[in-house]
């Protein structure tokens, strides 16, 4: 299987000479993916935590509505997105379409069910400890909201972590509503993509590996902060 | 200390790329629909960036097969339509979504096919004869499938053979819904027979056993034409940079660059605007 000795060369090749393309195309990727990511936090942190902390009527419904939508098909996401940000779509006159907004867009709305659905576990979890302790302080809806999560956050960090990883992952959404444009919207995965069409494996594989090695560094600087948090308890 | 220097530092980097990048000062660009076909081959990468330099406008070209991206520049996401089926092209003007279509640029279509040739067409100079033996034989055989000028272009010819291949017993005919590049890697993977246009298939790299069989009929002729979206009925085109564009495609300076785009010293394409039947 040449092509994967192959591949890893020019995974070397590109890391090592700093090839200009492929620094263009992780910037924009990691861009796209942690400007995802802090928005579905802001919005699936404190969802979730309500969800779990807050009874009314239909909760069950969205609770298993939101365990659903963790399973929404990426592709379908961007062809809703792309109609929706069309010029001949109610938001055309944005003009967000083929632009790294719209791929943020997207991205965003794919991993803030997932963020939230697990928010909404974890924080069901701690509330076995915490509920007796929060009635009984008679904390107010947005204290009791703040206080789950920030008792929570090492667990959450995963849950967050697992939002970023689905969200770099991601080519079928990115593909249709950025549109894989050379310089603007072109970020790892439709670059792989792109090469595989070409033929060129070698380099497709390559890139999969960066990819791959960038996903593993994000998350090895997650644990290392999540590891002296552990420490600071002892 | 270390821990929060370093959240500081993770949130700071997360914050930093969560920012708008700033815009370039000359910030012109147009929005070109074209086919798998032109990007797939290079020919964009090369030919691109001299129009750039001669005018600061950024061309972005968003590429799809020819039928989404007559759609798309149907509901106005296009300043500029660059594909390759005349009749469907004419359509699109006819039904006033576009000023005017010029011819750009030709290649052909080739058959390629597996090193073994099971339907035994290597050479035929009658391309839908091949295809006939081709369904004969119940030899394996990938179609783009996504209504792309390639795509449309097969059908043609399987019609003039006088055979309905998607209705064929035997699953021997595969229709992928596919770019040109994907068709490949699963005619390669397959060895199986294809249609593809020279183009994609000279920059084509992972060819494994694969190979020309069949060139050189009439009915192979693959013309590229251009043509700007409508500003009349859509109000926010870039109607001057994108006729900008067309202008320099169809003058002698973006005809010559096409001449010259070659890889391995042949050329892909053909320059031929001039050609006013084109």
């Amino acid at each position: 299987m040449h092509e994967f000795a192959a591949a890893f060369a020019t995974a070397l090749r590109l890391i090592g000479t700093l090839d200009p393309d492929l620094v263009e195309i992780v910037g924009l990727s990691l861009r796209v993916s942690l400007s995802a990511v802090l928005a579905a936090a802001l919005v699936g942190l404190p969802l979730g935590a309500a969800l779990a902390a807050f009874r009314f009527p239909g909760r069950r419904v969205v609770v298993v509505a939101l365990n659903a939508m963790m399973g929404l098909p990426p592709v379908v996401v961007g062809l809703v997105l792309y109609l929706l940000l069309s010029r001949s779509g109610p938001f055309g006159a944005l003009g967000l379409l083929f632009t790294p907004a719209a791929m943020i867009a997207a991205q965003a709305v794919l991993i803030t069910p997932i963020v939230a659905a697990l928010t909404r576990q974890t924080v069901e979890d701690l509330l076995v400890e915490y509920d007796d302790l929060l009635r009984v302080l008679g904390t107010g809806p947005f204290h009791t909201i703040a206080t789950l999560l920030m008792e929570a956050r090492v667990s959450l960090a995963t849950t967050v972590l697992a939002g970023f990883g689905r969200a770099s992952a991601e080519v079928g959404a990115v593909m249709i509503v950025g549109g894989n444009i050379d310089h603007v919207t072109r970020v790892m995965t439709t670059a792989i993509a792109l090469e595989t069409s070409k033929g060129d494996l070698p380099l497709a594989l390559g890139l999969g590996l960066i990819l791959i090695v960038l996903s593993l560094a994000v998350n090895a600087a997650v644990s290392i902060i999540r590891d002296s948090a552990r420490g600071s308890f002892v | 200390m270390l821990r929060r220097t370093f959240i500081a530092a993770a949130v700071a980097v997360a914050a930093l790329s969560a920012l708008p990048q700033a815009a370039p000062a000359a910030d012109r660009f147009i929005t070109v629909a074209s086919t798998t076909s032109t990007e797939d081959s290079g020919l964009f990468k090369y030919l691109l960036p001299l129009f750039t330099a001669k005018t600061g406008v950024e061309v972005r070209v968003v590429s799809k097969g020819t039928g989404q991206a007559i759609d798309m520049a149907r509901r106005g996401d296009a300043d500029v339509l660059l594909v390759h089926h005349k009749p469907s092209e004419e359509k699109f003007v006819a039904e006033g979504y576009g000023v005017r279509r010029l011819p750009v640029m030709y290649n052909d279509f080739v058959v390629v096919g597996p090193k073994g040739d099971p339907a035994g067409i290597r050479g035929l100079k009658d391309v839908s004869k091949a295809l006939a033996r081709v369904a004969g034989a119940k030899a394996p055989f990938v179609s783009r499938g996504d209504d792309s000028g390639t795509h449309k272009a097969e059908q043609a010819l399987w019609k003039a053979a006088g055979i309905d291949p998607a209705a064929a017993p035997g699953g021997w005919y595969k229709a992928l819904g596919q770019g040109m590049g994907a068709t490949l890697n699963a005619a390669a993977a397959m060895d199986a027979y294809t249609v593809a246009d020279r183009g994609t298939w000279l920059s084509f790299k992972n060819r494994a056993g694969l190979d020309v069989v069949v060139e050189g009929d009439q009915r192979l002729f693959n013309q590229y034409g251009v043509i700007l979206a409508n500003p009349q009925k859509f109000p926010h085109i870039k109607a001057a940079d994108g006729q900008a564009f067309i202008d320099w495609l169809v003058s002698s300076d973006g005809q010559k660059a096409i001449a010259d785009f070659k890889i391995n010293g042949d050329r892909l394409f053909f320059p031929n605007a001039n050609e006013p039947g084109a």
